[in-house]
């Protein structure tokens, strides 16, 4: 596809939308925070301040300071790279591994299926954010480990959703011609069956994008992976939350909205994409 | 799939206790008698439970993670940690391991807790009422306003209702359980002062619990007769059971709308339109009831988000349940008791879809013959 078409197609499908627009640049500008993080942050979000603590959201802070006296706005910016990393990461993993042991389960069927189906059965017999907290202490507590436990609660959505795609299509005129002509299994499976299966498992993913957030900050909200002083979403609501009973509300409110915000824009693009792709599925 | 030509003009019938003296009589009559699916059913939760006992096994033994330095403590040196390993067990092979986890289970010993001292299985029954009381009073607002709204919003596509509907499900699924807790506590607190402080179940300063039957305050009050602990009781639960129910109210609003959509368009509504039925009845008699399925069906999905969300809830609330414990288990890497309540809670959640399972073959005996 030529630059131009590339443009003229961005065009289209955003010319059908106009929330979809809004939430690509939002989620364009919070790419822009991770990536930028610390350098455009007005203060150190580490700098803590005896003369400062808990002050209104005033010109010099303009979301104000938290207990510390750190500066909100520059912790809630430099927190966007962990939050958005530890969300990218665990969809990405989850997205190619369970794309893998669906294809698998999808394609082989018999025990490969059996095997596959019953693992992700297990996964989904758990309430999903009890079983991410188990594996997050099993594992010990650090953000690697939060990423771990958000790929293993997500696996089973792509994976049988990757099953059933490639179910559909396995005995499809195509692939059975691709078999005739002499490919193997695997290469049947990787050239011809997997890259049509792959965009609507795109848009799974940007739909999933936002509940990862939600769910790696839900696990930091109640003390899991990150550790304070590190800024994150999660636990900068938590932080913040002993001050709502005598009023110092910016404390949890800019960082809770920042996550509400990063999660919205995540769900509008994934709708977008979808009705793009499908619009039968508008409703 | 074969459906039984009769069983889908059954939904048409007169009365809902004859329409379900009808399925089990069409059950019966295809050779498979309700209480045999229950059965068939029951056994089917075998391999998930074996499952989930085999997972929270791993968990807590084969993983990277040492339980015996959490045990030990920061303090501890390698001969502790060595020493307590042994009187764990856990230096025996993990096969031998595995089965004295089993007998313990089957024992109910789940282990003792490092922070209270007690057996795990003990802290979290004590605890247990308390969450389940906020769980069921979310879910009771969330079917209660969800249902209808769902079924106003596909009468009227495009009205107030409608967009409403649609908001609710946007928000249900962008903002997090805890920060919606946060943000009622300091509108309805501390900015509107209509509700009480969130710490807790009961204002005990001023009230004290009810006598112990059933561990949730609210039946304990009423079966004392105590009414302004009910109140008080009532007073404390209501911003944390909204705040857990709101989530759980989006994705069986946004079902109900849809399967009422569809339901409506079918033709035996049209039949029906057209023989001059009054529109209640032919929304509350024979389209409503396709809706039942569909709910049911979310239901599971709604299931693994409250008894997740409640962690979060309780721990916003102050709620004295067993997912506060939990969390205060994770703070001090209390390894058993953490254990106890992921598998508490997978045990909770397979009885819950079983019992899922068979109300959706009670309001719909087609799910017994496609099962």
């Amino acid at each position: 596809m030529s630059l131009v078409t590339l443009a003229r197609n961005t065009g289209y499908a955003f010319g059908e939308n106009r929330v979809t627009l809004v939430a690509a640049i939002i989620l364009a500008l919070l790419t822009l925070f991770a990536i930028l993080g610390p350098s455009i942050a007005p203060y150190d979000p580490l700098l803590t301040s005896a003369t400062t603590k808990l002050a209104r959201p005033s010109l010099a802070h303009p979301f104000g300071t938290d207990a510390l006296g750190r500066d909100i706005l520059s912790r809630v910016i430099v927190a966007t790279r962990l939050d958005l990393g530890m969300a990218v990461s665990a969809v990405a993993l989850s997205f190619v591994l369970g794309l893998a042991l669906g294809a698998l389960a999808g394609y082989f069927g018999g025990w490969t299926d059996r095997i596959i189906g019953r693992a992700m059965d297990t996964i989904m017999a758990f309430p999903l954010f009890v079983l991410a907290m188990g594996i997050v202490v099993a594992l010990g507590n650090s953000v690697a480990n939060i990423i771990i436990a958000t790929v293993i609660i997500n696996l089973p959505f792509y994976c049988r959703f990757a099953r059933a795609e490639v179910n559909v299509r396995r005995e499809l005129g195509y692939v059975e011609a691709a078999r005739m002509g002499g490919n193997g299994p695997l290469r049947v499976l990787i050239n011809h069956i997997v890259p049509n299966i792959l965009p609507p498992m795109m848009v799974q993913a940007s739909l999933n994008m936002g509940w990862a957030i939600l769910n790696a900050a839900g696990l930091s909200f109640i003390g899991l992976g990150v550790r304070p002083p590190t800024p994150e979403w999660g636990i900068m609501v938590s932080e913040g939350a002993s001050y709502i009973i005598s009023g110092e509300w910016w404390a949890f409110m800019f960082p809770g909205a920042a996550l509400v915000l990063a999660v919205f824009s995540f769900n509008m693009l994934g709708d977008g994409l979808r009705d793009l792709l499908d619009p039968r599925k508008r409703v | 799939m074969p459906i039984a030509p009769g069983c889908v003009r059954l939904s048409m019938g007169p009365h809902p206790l004859r329409r379900a003296a009808q399925a089990v009589a069409a059950a019966t009559m295809a050779g498979e008698p309700l209480m045999a699916f229950v059965w068939k059913r029951l056994l089917g939760t075998i391999p998930s439970l074996v499952g989930v006992v085999v997972l929270t096994f791993f968990i807590s033994r084969a993983l990277p993670g040492d339980p015996a330095a959490f045990f030990a403590g920061p303090a501890a040196n390698a001969a502790s940690i060595a020493s307590i390993r042994a009187t764990l067990g856990l230096d025996r092979p993990l096969p031998v391991q595995f089965v004295s986890y089993i007998v313990d289970l089957a024992q109910g010993n789940l282990g003792r807790s490092l922070t209270t001292g007690q057996p795990v299985l003990t802290d979290l029954l004590e605890r247990l009422p308390a969450s389940l009381e906020l769980s069921s009073f979310a879910l009771l607002f969330a079917i209660g306003i969800a249902i209808p709204m769902g079924v106003w919003a596909a009468t009227r596509i495009n009205g107030g209702v409608d967009h409403a509907c649609r908001a609710l499900v946007t928000v249900g699924a962008a903002f997090p359980t805890f920060f919606v807790g946060l943000l009622f506590v300091y509108l309805f607190y501390f900015l509107l002062g209509w509700a009480p402080q969130p710490l807790g179940r009961l204002d005990e300063i001023a009230f004290s619990p009810p006598p112990r039957v059933t561990g949730a305050y609210t039946i304990d009050a009423v079966i004392a007769g105590d009414w302004p602990v009910l109140r008080a009781a009532l007073a404390q639960l209501i911003l944390p059971a909204i705040s857990l129910g709101l989530f759980a109210l989006a994705p069986i609003a946004r079902i109900t709308r849809a399967a009422m959509l569809e339901a409506l368009s079918s033709d035996f509504i049209r039949t029906a339109r057209a023989s001059g039925l009054p529109v209640r009845k032919i929304l509350m008699a024979y389209a409503f009831r396709n809706v039942l399925l569909p709910v049911s069906s979310v239901l599971g999905m709604v299931f693994s988000f409250l008894l997740g969300s409640n962690v979060l809830i309780e721990q916003v609330f102050g709620w004295q349940g067993v997912g506060a414990y939990a969390v205060a288990a994770v703070i001090a890497s209390d390894y058993a008791a953490v254990q106890g309540f992921v598998l508490m809670m997978a045990l909770l959640y397979v009885l819950l879809n079983l019992l899922v399972d068979v109300f959706a073959t009670l309001v719909d005996p087609r799910v017994r013959f496609e099962g």
